[in-house]
């Protein structure tokens, strides 16, 4: 035990996880081409807070930024985790819907431009209910829009992790990149066990909900496509190659079949551990090897891209 | 929720604005800007009811050391004084850069 725990390496990387929203959203550009949109001065603010009695933020905790990476047009909507959870309102719902459509219509014109999602969110603010699970829908369909064109890319570095409707955000992205300190699910663990009990899951149990919902488990899973550890150099790194990479042949949502049969493989009378669900191909029924067409006729990025 | 505004005289010019903190629990937002007259004003929401006195006293301080004309926003979700002064302190620091 008498063994260093920490290495040099670990202990000078610069982490993202520690940045703010806002540095984390910076520190992805190319240095000094990071602009910011709707930003506090411009007090675009939820009308909804206060009048609850919840003070609101001059950014409704969404910051959208443009600029460049590894020298092509990118932008990057970051949602900031301490104000309300990183939830979706009406405001910071619509400053992303409207940062995916002016990045559509940059790509429209001609001139491609990817997005990338820093997504630190429990999902719908409950004080803005109905406008924020409006919201989920029309950035879920702005991020459709989008990926046709460029891949929009979900990181999920935590701690907060990603959840609720903005799950679903992240399942429609082209790419998701997560850290092991990442969680990604639909339900939290809190709802789960209020809605379940504490004997189907215990919400204090942190090694059960990484197990289940953490950085590692999705990439095995094949549910997250990169791992990065918490490093920022790295992070910037992972995002410029998969911005590179261009739009995937076949996004994640779109194939429904190799979804499907993989529940129909599951048996619920039997309790799974984790580990039995990395590797699904190889207990799922039938020929599970990751398709790269659909029989319906794929329509592939590139096939979009070129009408 | 509670809102107040407090003024004080003030003297000289700042550079710039600046932006620090999260409306976040324990924590708070400050918006600092630049006024043209000799005056500052500080406009505070606060999730805490009932603290106006304390509030006052923090901002009392503050502007003992202070004497810049300037516009304060505070959006507060429950920080103690010593969080308060010291993302003051942070925001000022930031018009310096």
């Amino acid at each position: 035990m008498s063994s260093p725990i920490f290495s040099r390496e670990y202990l000078q990387r610069c982490s993202f996880i520690e940045l703010n929203a806002r540095e984390r959203a910076k520190s992805l550009f190319d240095p000094g081409t990071g602009r910011e949109l709707a930003e506090p001065f411009d007090r675009i603010e939820s009308p909804w807070l206060a009048i609850q009695g919840v003070t609101p933020q001059a950014d409704d905790g969404c910051i959208v930024m443009r600029g460049t990476i590894g020298g092509n047009k990118a932008t990057v909507i970051a949602f900031n985790g301490p104000f309300q959870g990183g939830g979706i309102g009406e405001v910071s719902g619509a400053k992303l819907t409207a940062a995916l459509d002016l990045a559509c219509r940059d790509n429209e014109k001609g001139s491609q431009t990817s997005a990338v999602l820093l997504l630190e969110t429990g999902g719908v603010r409950l004080q803005e209910a109905n406008l924020g699970l409006a919201a989920v829908a029309e950035i879920i369909s702005s991020i459709i829009a989008l990926r046709r064109y460029a891949p929009v890319i979900s990181v999920i570095a935590g701690p907060v992790g990603c959840f609720g409707g903005m799950s679903l955000a992240a399942g429609v992205s082209s790419y998701i990149v997560m850290t092991p300190e990442g969680r990604l699910g639909l339900n939290g663990p809190e709802v789960i066990e209020e809605e379940s009990g504490v004997e189907e899951f215990d919400a204090s149990d942190r090694s059960l909900i990484w197990s289940i919902f953490g950085g590692q488990q999705r990439y095995e899973q094949g549910l997250a496509d990169v791992l990065v550890n918490d490093d920022t150099d790295r992070m910037v790194n992972t995002v410029r190659e998969l911005i590179a990479k261009g739009v995937p042949a076949v996004h994640r949502s779109e194939q429904v079949d190799l979804y499907r049969s993989r529940i129909a493989a599951l048996d619920p009378s039997t309790q799974w551990e984790p580990k039995q669900l990395h590797s699904w191909p190889s207990w799922s029924a039938g020929s599970l090897a990751r398709p790269t067409s659909r029989s319906e006729g794929p329509a592939t990025g590139n096939k979009e891209k070129e009408q | 929720m509670e809102q107040f505004e407090f003024n004080y005289p003030a003297k000289h010019k700042v550079p710039k604005r600046a932006h620090v903190g999260v409306a976040g629990s324990g924590d708070l937002e400050v918006l600092l800007e630049p006024k043209d007259d000799n005056t500052a004003s500080v406009r505070i929401r606060t999730s805490v009811d009932g603290f106006k006195n304390t509030w006052k006293a923090v901002l009392d301080r503050f502007f003992g050391q202070y004497d810049r004309a300037v516009h304060i926003e505070i959006n507060d979700a429950g920080a103690t004084p010593g969080a308060v002064f010291l993302r003051l302190q942070q925001a000022v620091e930031a018009t310096e850069v």
